[in-house]
């Protein structure tokens, strides 16, 4: 059955009409037309379509978007709307990825535990991203860029 | 066969086995590339790919420069790397250069992204090209500025006349965004000593789209009516296809194509497809039972090809002789995937008689042959991009995606949209191939290695010849990664998984001097070290020894120390590690990994640096988790849930070395350091915990067992 679901993406009001039980990743990516979350696997194992809802990082491939109704809802196109985001400025900097397709959700999932933990130990980084999967091999480039991002290598808060 | 379904990298094959692989149907455009590239006179001829210049470069009358190349942004760093060399040729600043790659209407023939190639033999091309251009609108501003070309300088694309302050004439301003009609012959590039841009560490030209999201991906291209497309797949490679009804799927809301062996359900939205994909009733018939991931290497002995020789020296029996005692012992490794965190996607476009498809594809120009023979188009009625791809690692020279998006979009004549699933991925990945490596070696009373008899099954035979000094040795290969294999012989498709074949070999071969150096009583360094006279190879040994720090010591010494080094294709790598073995468990922790990399000249260094963390972490998994279990043509393994691959937590201390050899060619570094993983961490288990364990992955169930034994 279809139904209306409203919410905040990205800081705007969006509503769409959706058939019951569809994942929030393919209404972001195909019906509202944001690919840069992507799809890596579809069933929560890798963390490519990670989003943030209401300050928290999901698997976008699990959720039904019928549960974000009334959420705020961030992408990767939400970030850094006006110039680039601390975590993304870190990443270029720290050439913290290779093929990129992992990026979007490594980077809104750092977003997700600066929220949480904002000067989070180089342990708690790898921890907090463990099940974030990259195959290229950036792991230690991503914790020492999400390290800056948290102004842990300055020794204080931005 | 044609190189084009496979695309199997040339480098380690010689002239005759090229010959042998392509068959009669040689592939013109395959085989002059990289034999010329074969040729030590590579500078600044431009083999293999285009003499026009044009083809490589074009300068915009504001002074941007907008380079081309066949090659793939695969997250290696190519667009950075052939930027780079293009900035140094012409004497442009590096963010001046604006980098189009992978579009066979756009970019110069090129056989594909694979074999750590690009800087290699793309290199020189594009060098020589860079070169001519400059040399040529030097002439062309000594005609504005009335002066001698030879006493011009330029900076930036700006042409200046020192003995006339204040005149100045730009790339952009001489070329008006046209071609460059002019050709001038036998150029010479700039030297090496003269760098300012390659040889230097580069911003990444593609960093800003890829962490904005707005880097585009093959299934991130959307066309007005397009459809995604999901198919009806078999259970088990070698599976028959019975029946399929699909009246539930059509009542549902989704249109159903069925053209020869394709059964395609189609929907404007890509989880739609999905659901009603689930509403086909298909039957197939499975295949006779044949094998599982245990007894494949029974199998692949039972049906490899007869051995053939692929090196010898000395003669076996006086090696024999002079043997004090010998050594026999056989090394397994099981299939791996490739598994890129994007799958296998595609979008196509076919309308009037033209067809044009976005691709995640290593080779672009061989895919297009493929679609067009498929549509019964002309090649040159058909155009392939391959925008960024994430990720190939050699499984992304293969793959029908892009085929059968092309054929379900000329036959519903709308924009077809093919992105597999992850267990299609797995399904249909090009595996790295199973593998038994046998040696049996013998050591003199002196502990010199006198022997050494060496046959490996089914991985291929690059790299496999030792480089150590041994008096009478015999290389054998039977079957592997580039196909011509008995049907039967694997699971399925295999292919070129990172550094083809060389994982395997340098495995089994490095595993083995450990096990030569424990006999003899001698630290597993200083003994690989009293057998090798390759300067290059000594080099990097001793650079990661002193960074890591290696003390001498036989083995187990109980510190969890271990060493490997190989060679790839000209480059060199020796990589060292530290681990810990958790007795209780049998889980292996690497805490530091120090590699050395020799690649000739690093154009981009902490580009090289990139790679090599990434085939340390890649390497990680091939070590220790990664496999493929299946059972009689069914691949089990349908996801990242019980196919591990490496983890944040997984990384150790990474330390990377790069020996600086100017004086030589760059040879790329995509792939030197992943080779020596297996046997590195192989080596530092036994050092650690005084086991041997010579099948890999070295799972924790493995680990334990090895203990149980002693």
């Amino acid at each position: 059955m279809e139904r209306t679901i409203s919410f905040t993406l990205n800081g705007r009001p969006v509503s769409v009409k959706v058939e019951d039980g569809r994942m929030l990743l393919w209404v972001l990516r195909s019906d509202l037309g944001l690919t840069g979350t992507k799809f890596g696997c579809g069933e929560g194992l890798c963390g490519a379509c990670t989003v943030i809802v209401n300050q928290q990082a999901v698997r976008s491939c699990s959720v039904p978007v019928a549960e974000v109704a009334g959420k705020q809802v961030m992408t990767i196109e939400g970030l850094g709307q006006s110039g680039l985001h601390a975590i993304q400025a870190a990443f270029v900097k720290h050439h913290a990825f290779q093929c990129g397709y992992c990026t979007s959700g490594m980077i809104l999932n750092a977003y997700a535990l600066l929220l949480k933990t904002p000067k989070p130990t180089p342990l708690q980084i790898a921890q907090h991203m463990e099940d974030n999967l990259c195959r290229c091999g950036a792991h230690t480039r991503i914790v020492d860029a999400i390290g800056e991002a948290a102004g842990a290598s300055k020794g204080g808060a931005r | 066969m044609k190189p084009d379904c496979t695309g199997k990298g040339p480098e380690g094959l010689s002239r005759r086995e090229l010959f042998a692989l392509a068959g009669p149907g040689l592939f013109l455009g395959f085989s002059v590339d990289w034999l010329a590239a074969q040729e030590p006179a590579r500078l600044p001829a431009r083999q293999g790919y285009p003499t026009d210049l044009n083809a490589y470069l074009r300068i915009a009358p504001d002074g941007r420069v907008t380079c081309f190349s066949g090659k793939v942004e695969l997250g290696q760093g190519a667009m950075t790397v052939l930027a780079q060399i293009l900035a140094e040729e012409l004497d442009v600043a590096y963010d001046q250069v604006d980098i189009v790659l992978g579009d066979t209407e756009l970019c110069p023939y090129d056989m594909g992204t694979f074999g750590s190639m690009n800087v290699r033999y793309f290199g020189p091309a594009l060098r020589g090209a860079g070169a001519e251009a400059k040399a040529i609108l030097l002439q062309m501003a000594g005609e504005q500025l009335q002066a001698p070309a030879a006493r011009l300088q330029v900076k930036g694309g700006v042409v200046t006349d020192p003995n006339t302050p204040g005149k100045s004439v730009t790339y952009g301003q001489l070329v008006q965004g046209k071609r460059i009609e002019r050709h001038m012959e036998g150029v010479a590039v700039k030297p090496v000593a003269a760098y300012t841009v390659a040889g230097h560490s580069a911003a990444r030209k593609d960093a800003l789209d890829k962490v904005t999201g707005k880097a585009m991906y093959a299934g991130d291209f959307t066309f007005p009516g397009m459809l995604h497309a999901r198919l009806v797949r078999p259970p088990a490679h070698g599976a028959k296809f019975l029946e399929a009804d699909s009246s539930a799927a059509e009542k549902a809301g989704a249109l159903v194509v069925r053209e020869g062996d394709l059964i395609a359900v189609l929907h404007e939205r890509p989880d739609l497809a999905d659901q009603a994909l689930g509403l086909v009733q298909a039957r197939f018939e499975r295949p006779a039972p044949t094998m599982d991931d245990k007894t494949v290497f029974d199998h692949l002995l039972k049906t490899a090809p007869p051995l053939k020789d692929a090196g010898a020296s000395g003669d076996l029996a006086e090696g024999e002789k002079a043997s004090a005692s010998t050594v026999e012992e056989t090394y397994l490794n099981s299939y791996v995937a490739h598994a890129p965190m994007e799958t296998h996607s595609a979008t196509a476009t076919v309308e009037n008689g033209r067809a044009t498809v976005w691709a995640s594809t290593q080779a672009p120009f061989s895919l297009r042959q493929q679609v067009a023979q498929a549509l019964g188009l002309a090649p040159q009625n058909v155009r392939i991009i391959a925008p960024y791809v994430g990720g190939g690692f050699g499984g992304k020279s293969a793959g029908g995606q892009a085929v059968e998006a092309a054929r379900l979009a000329k036959a519903t004549g709308k924009p077809v949209q093919v992105v597999w699933n992850r267990a299609e991925e797995f399904f249909y990945d090009t595996f790295r191939p199973a593998a038994v490596v046998k040696i049996r070696s013998g050591l003199t009373s002196a502990g010199k290695i006198a022997l050494w008899d060496y046959k490996v099954y089914g991985a291929g035979e690059r790299e496999a010849k030792t480089y150590y000094d041994i008096p009478h040795q015999r290389t054998q290969s039977a079957g592997g990664w580039q196909g011509g294999n008995p049907p039967g012989m694997h699971l399925s498709a295999v292919g070129p998984w990172r550094a083809p074949s060389v994982n395997t070999n340098t495995f089994a071969r490095e595993s083995h001097m450990d096990t030569l150096a424990a006999k003899a009583g001698v630290d597993p360094l200083e003994f690989r070290l009293r057998h090798l006279s390759d300067a290059r190879m000594r080099r990097v040994l001793e650079a990661a020894a002193k960074q890591f720090g290696w003390k001498a010591a036989k083995a187990p010494s109980g510190r969890g120390a271990g060493v490997a080094c190989g060679f790839y294709s000209n480059a060199c790598a020796a990589t060292m590690a530290e681990v810990a073995v958790d007795p209780k468990t049998g889980h292996v922790q690497v805490k530091r990994v120090v590699s050395a990399v020799d690649v000739g000249l690093a154009i981009n260094p902490d580009g090289l640096r990139q790679q090599m963390e990434g085939c340390i972490a890649m390497g990680l998994g091939y070590a220790l988790t990664e496999e493929v279990h299946f059972k009689d043509g069914e691949v089990l393994d349908r996801n990242f849930d019980s196919y591990q691959i490496p983890r944040f937590s997984w990384m150790p201390r990474l330390e990377t070395i790069i020996i600086d050899s100017p004086g030589m060619a760059a040879v790329g570094g995509g792939e030197p350091p992943i080779i020596t993983m297996g046997a590195v961490v192989a080596n530092a288990i036994y050092d650690a915990a005084g086991i041997r364990l010579r099948q890999l992955p070295m799972t924790p169930a493995r680990v334990l067992e090895a203990l149980k034994k002693g």
